[in-house]
């Protein structure tokens, strides 16, 4: 059963306060390194399934449970603080793709039961370690404000309230499956991302309780903007309203050129700050090469000028980047919450603050 | 007052169909496209947030809201800002709020309903994340006086931040801007009542901001703008004194305070601040006077053709305006004592003027390219007056410039070229295909400063060492530029540079040319900026020789054993439909631009960003809107006047694989070979992923399978248009026709593909794809053209040429490097197997090598030569 979410809460924050937390790394390039065939994503239960599910990584939370256990378990050993569900594409309208938007809700609950299964047994060995489960919303395959017809930029393919329900399905679920947190991520549409807190609050509202709510945006590429148009701070300014415990940049870019929008990031923001890029850029052959020890000589900067308190790895990263940043920057000082004058602070693509 | 307006928010007011009768016009009608116009006008003109109303009992207001705001979302010059949600009717704001990605305004809520509804909408308000205005309005109706205002503003800002927590910051009061002078005695007070109630808005409640709707004030004065403007000038002083933060209010249609004439802001002063009961009636009877005031309308703005003529001339250069050139040149020519003088002085100074803008990124390439134009045509003209006094143009330099031996293709170096010549460097251009012999002759007979070297295919990195050792050993010591799309600084400091000692310089792109020039050109900075470059290239020399392989190389053997292993047991490869050649000589310019990809287009005029969104970038968006219109017009001129003509060959044969070679066989029995096409394998250490060769997606002998080949150009006449342009000292057009042509080339083998996947081959009879879906290649099967990366070696074109026999049926040339002749041409293979993929191969080791030539007949040597680039060992 969940934990006492006010006690996670409080412990949370201070733990914030006091140090900067470890968040896992990639979960699809650790699933890659099983080589998983067609019919290991099937298992049984769904070994005469109509279309393909190759691929539906989320799914194995159901039919391989114990891979995607031992990823948390190796993450959770290489030293985070906390994990993140196994449910990126877990929403009904992703699951789509696959002809299973009927298995939202039961994967949710069972990635979210899987994780905090694991953090409890980590926690059993090592009570004065807490670990966290953050329950993942991700962006889902469709966006919001972008036409997918480029002679029709006035058609939408998803709308708000399509949305809207599909996240409150998820939230519910990972909730009930024990996330500590919920973390809508690799937002590359503000309005995706505003319909998930939308659905957050709402799923809050009928669940009767709330739970600390993580979110991180992703700049596409190097105009600094999201996929929508956003700069940085257009994004933040778009979100901060439901008060999250942490707003964050993830995956796309590689640490090096994603560090001006760090920095850019902890100026603007009033929370605290979350980043987990990529381990650089794809190569020729779409992988990701950038080592642990490199990768972390770049993030254990960024600890150093206070730019986070929450850091972790996107596309590409290992246990191994994970434990690399975790040891350097053991003993760095989180970066502290700035006092910002209050002002209204409206966007369109770009940050609008009025005096 | 200025720093007062720097802190007031600006509101545009124009797409709002109830206060605007063009744009509700434009909605009724439907013409979104004006009606986003409307909406970007008023962001150029200075609106920091757009309201947007469409409370009109004729429209579906829900469905034209929703639709206008998806519109604005990929418009980023207006959706840069945030938006006003605008409406009366609550579903509407909510639909709206459901389409914004930003934080935005809901305009508006109030106690008018009673609390309930109120509070409903503000926690709703709250969860959408946006700002609200709140009129001073409730139960009772709507607050005139400065008590009613505070004390129902106070009473909604209790309720919203006391009770349901909304942040005071994202409140806006609207105290309700009520007509004055409407000769109603207790309206005269209303503007006073709205300054002193902002006034204790502002001072009681913490955070918020007070709006309003500006132009009510004035409504008494319709149809006199004069007088209207003048009113909201002096209202806004006062009330943006009193603590007012934003105004619903037209830019462009403001007066500016100072401006007013003094008789006028005092009459009107008067009526704002209510000074006595005769105010109204002054202002009534002065009001006239003023309204013919209207500002004199914009005609085609040809004053700069009053200036004197030297700043005409720099006017013409700035702006690429050669319309009245040759009248300037002339006027110019006869006030100076020679002829030399106009190019020495205003000219040079004009693209002086152009040359700082491009540096200070104020100008884009393309309109220096227009500017050089205009000033060749000057030049042109002054030419017979210089030669009939035979003198010497005096110049900052000499640049002899050339494509390599082999190379056909000189877009870039064009641009380089007319770079230089703006900046009054003489150019010295010897086209494309330049023999080392003829491009040191040239330097040597014309004393020339600099030589430049430029080229696109790989085998042109070779002739450019060729050309380097030959200045060495023929004693030379002028700097070499080396630029091009293949060429690259790492390959400069290795190769090219420790063959000749005098200066070797890799220029990266034409705006850098310049600055390389003039360092080289100056007796004082040539040293310091030689050696800097020097260093530089040591230093990219030992980070190459420390850069070991990210991936350790495998043996042949084992490569081929990690090859992709396609189950041929279960599959069938589609037989063509039509076996043998297709020539494709009618293929017209109307049915290929649907299937230009744009974006490479853009970035030849160094102007990154994709289409068709670099058509709105903020930057570059005006500069590419006039790109893309010039070479539409080019297209349709060629369409029309059938100056080009793109040419097509195809051919589908059976065929099979063997190792590593795909057999290409005559006819069905497959027993009378036409040629083999030979494939390289990737040669690194995989874990995830096979070691790839493209003839592992043809059958092995037993299973029948089918292989393609293509070539395509957008016109034999490419040359022939560009020169004519030349002759007219046209650059700019001069490279358009081949950048168009390049984009047909790529058009038309994006055609012949689908052709091919539809019709010819018929294996994808029922795609159905956009061109952007055709750009993204969504589709089955692949075409790689060899000298690129997944069949890098050159030479193999040779068998497409003799398979399809393309130069006797369409008159395409390969050069003695294997470029293709033209320079806007695509030629490669045809995959049709689903599992068919780009990859690049990469660095392969000896042993493959060995084993390409031998399959090749080449000695090793030879394909040692040209496969350099893919090497992944030092040969001997």
């Amino acid at each position: 059963m969940p934990s006492n979410a006010v006690n996670k809460r409080e412990q949370l924050t201070e733990a914030l306060k006091q140090r900067i937390l470890i968040l896992d790394g990639a979960m699809g390039t650790m699933i890659q390194e099983y080589k998983l065939e067609e019919q290991d994503y099937r298992g049984e239960r769904f070994k005469d399934w109509h279309v393909l599910i190759k691929g539906n990584n989320d799914l194995l939370s159901l039919t391989q449970p114990k891979i995607i256990a031992d990823i948390h378990r190796a993450y959770l050993e290489a030293g985070a603080d906390i994990i993140e569900t196994n449910t990126f594409n877990a929403t009904t309208i992703s699951m789509e793709d696959y002809d299973m938007a009927s298995l939202s809700r039961e994967i949710n609950f069972e990635s979210a039961k899987l994780a905090r299964s694991v953090c409890d047994e980590l926690e059993a060995k090592d009570p004065s370690k807490p670990r966290y489960v953050a329950g993942v919303l991700g962006p889902t395959s469709k966006t919001c404000s972008i036409s997918p017809d480029v002679n029709d930029p006035g058609y939408r393919n998803i709308n708000f309230d399509k949305l809207v329900a599909a996240y409150v399905e998820s939230t519910l679920a990972l909730m009930e499956g024990g996330a500590d947190l919920i973390l809508i991520e690799t937002i590359f549409d503000t309005l995706n991302a505003k319909a998930a807190s939308f659905a957050v609050e709402e799923a809050f509202e009928q669940a009767g309780r709330s739970l600390p709510v993580m979110i991180s945006g992703t700049i596409t590429d190097a105009s600094g903007r999201t996929l929508s148009g956003q700069t940085t701070e257009a994004f933040y300014n778009s979100i901060r309203h439901i008060k999250p415990l942490s707003i964050g940049l993830n995956c796309a870019l590689g640490p090096d050129l994603l560090r001006q929008y760090v920095e850019e990031l902890s100026r603007v923001c009033e929370t605290f700050t979350s980043v987990h890029p990529n381990a650089g850029l794809p190569n020729e052959f779409g992988e990701y090469d950038l080592e642990a020890p490199e990768m972390a000589q770049e993030i254990i900067d960024w600890g150093k000028s206070g730019f986070i308190n929450i850091v972790g790895g996107c596309c590409g990263t290992t246990p191994a980047h994970i434990k690399a940043f975790a040891k350097g920057l053991e003993g760095v000082k989180p970066r502290q919450l700035p006092e910002l004058e209050v002002r209204m602070r409206l966007s369109g693509l770009e940050a609008c603050n009025l005096n | 007052m200025t720093d007062q307006i720097a802190v007031f928010t600006n509101v545009g007011e124009r797409t709002n169909v109830t206060g605007s009768a063009k744009f509700k016009r434009l909605i009724m009608e439907e013409d979104y496209e004006t009606a986003l116009d409307v909406a970007r006008e008023q962001v150029e003109n200075g609106a920091q947030v757009i309201d947007i109303n469409m409370d009109e009992a004729m429209l579906d207001s829900k469905a034209a809201m929703v639709k206008f705001l998806n519109l604005i979302a990929s418009e980023p010059d207006i959706s840069k800002v945030p938006i006003m949600v605008d409406s009366s009717k609550w579903e509407v704001i909510e639909a709206g709020l459901k389409c914004i990605q930003g934080k935005a305004i809901v305009n508006s809520i109030s106690l008018k309903e009673g609390e309930e509804p109120f509070i409903r909408q503000a926690k709703l308000i709250k969860r959408f994340g946006a700002a609200a205005v709140v009129m001073a309005f409730d139960e009772t109706g709507q607050a005139e006086t400065a008590d009613r205002k505070f004390e129902i503003c106070q009473r909604s800002y209790k309720i919203l931040v006391d009770d349901i927590g909304f942040p005071p910051e994202d409140i806006i009061f609207d105290p309700n801007i009520f007509a004055v002078a409407t000769g109603i005695e207790e309206h005269d007070n209303y503007a006073v009542e709205f300054i002193e109630g902002t006034r204790r808005i502002k001072q009681g409640l913490p955070h918020c901001k007070v709006s309003g709707g500006v132009s009510n004030v004035s409504f008494s004065f319709r149809g006199n703008n004069p007088v209207r403007e003048a009113i909201h000038s002096v209202f806004l002083y006062h009330a943006i004194k009193a603590g007012m933060d934003m105004g619903i209010v037209n830019a462009g249609q403001l007066a500016v305070y100072d401006d007013i004439p003094e008789e006028l802001r005092k009459a009107v002063e008067d009526v704002i601040l209510n000074t006595d009961p005769g105010a109204g009636e002054r202002l009534v009877e002065l009001a006239p006077k003023y309204s013919g005031m209207a500002q004199a309308e914009k005609v085609e703005d040809l004053e700069w053709r009053t200036w004197p003529v030297e700043k005409r001339l720099e006017h013409a250069l700035v702006k690429g305006i050669t319309e009245y050139i040759d009248e300037d040149t002339e006027e110019c020519r006869k006030s100076k004592a020679k002829p030399i003088e106009v190019i020495e002085g205003p000219l040079m100074d004009g693209m002086n003027v152009v040359g700082d803008l491009f540096g200070a990124g104020k100008m884009f390439l393309p309109q220096v390219v227009k500017s050089a134009r205009v000033m060749k045509r000057a030049v042109a003209y002054l030419d017979p007056f210089i030669e009939a006094e035979k003198e010497e143009g005096a110049t900052n330099g000499k640049v002899v410039m050339a494509t390599v031996k082999g190379d056909v293709h000189d877009i870039g170096k064009n641009i380089v070229g007319v770079v230089l010549q703006c900046n009054n460097y003489e150019v010295i251009d010897l086209g494309v295909m330049v023999p080392a012999e003829k491009i040191l002759q040239t330097a040597i007979d014309e004393k020339a400063d600099i030589i430049g070297l430029s080229g696109l295919i790989t085998p042109s990195l070779d002739e450019m060492v060729h050309v380097a050792k030959e200045m060495t050993r023929r004693g030379f010591e002028l700097p070499l530029l080396i630029g091009g799309a293949t060429t690259s600084k790492a390959h400069t400091a290795v190769k090219i540079e420790p063959q000749y000692d005098k200066g070797v310089v890799y220029v990266n792109n034409a705006s850098r040319a310049v600055g390389v020039v003039s360092n080289l050109l100056s007796k004082e900075l040539k040293p310091a900026f030689l050696e800097k470059t020097k260093a530089e290239y040591e230093k990219v020399r030992e980070q190459q020789a420390r850069k070991k392989p990210r991936s350790k190389p495998v043996t042949l053997q084992r490569a081929r054993d990690n090859a992709v292993k396609l189950d041929w047991d279960n599959y069938t490869p589609p037989v063509p439909k039509k076996l043998g050649v297709t020539e494709f000589k009618d293929v017209s310019i109307t049915t290929l631009r649907q299937y230009i990809d744009w974006t490479p287009y853009f970035m030849t005029w160094s102007i990154a960003g994709k289409y068709p969104r670099i058509l709105e970038d903020e930057i570059v968006g005006e500069q590419a809107k006039s790109l893309f219109a010039d070479a539409n017009a080019m297209l349709d001129e060629l369409e029309q006047s059938g100056a080009l003509q793109p040419l097509g060959v195809i051919g589908l044969f059976p065929a099979n694989r063997v190792g590593d070679d795909i057999e290409i066989y005559t006819d069905e029995s497959r027993t009378t070979l036409l040629t083999t096409s030979c494939h390289l394998r990737q040669q690194t250490e995989k874990t995830d992923f096979a070691n790839y060769c493209l003839a592992d997606y043809i059958a092995p002998k037993g299973t029948p399978d089918y292989f393609g080949a293509f070539a395509v150009t957008g016109g034999l006449e490419e040359d022939d248009l560009a020169d004519a342009f030349d002759a007219k000292q046209d650059d700019y057009n001069k490279i358009m026709v081949k950048a168009v042509a390049d984009r047909l080339a790529e058009a038309f083998a994006e055609y012949l593909h689908e052709q091919v996947r539809k019709e010819y081959w018929g294996y994808a009879v029922d795609e159905n794809l956009s061109n952007d879906e055709l750009i993204r290649e969504n589709y089955q099967g692949i075409r790689p053209a060899p000298g690129y990366p997944a069949c890098p070696e050159h030479t193999e074109k040779k068998k497409i040429w003799q398979l399809l026999d393309t130069e006797q049926r369409i008159g395409m040339k390969l050069t003695s490097s294997y470029a293709m002749w033209p320079g806007a041409a695509v030629s490669g293979w045809y995959f049709s197997h689903p599992e068919a993929k780009y990859y690049a191969v990469a660095q392969i080791q000896k042993d493959q090598v060995e084993d390409y030539a031998k399959r090749t007949n080449m000695t090793l040597a030879e394909a040692e030569r040209w496969l350099s680039p893919n090497l992944g060992y030092e040969p001997e």
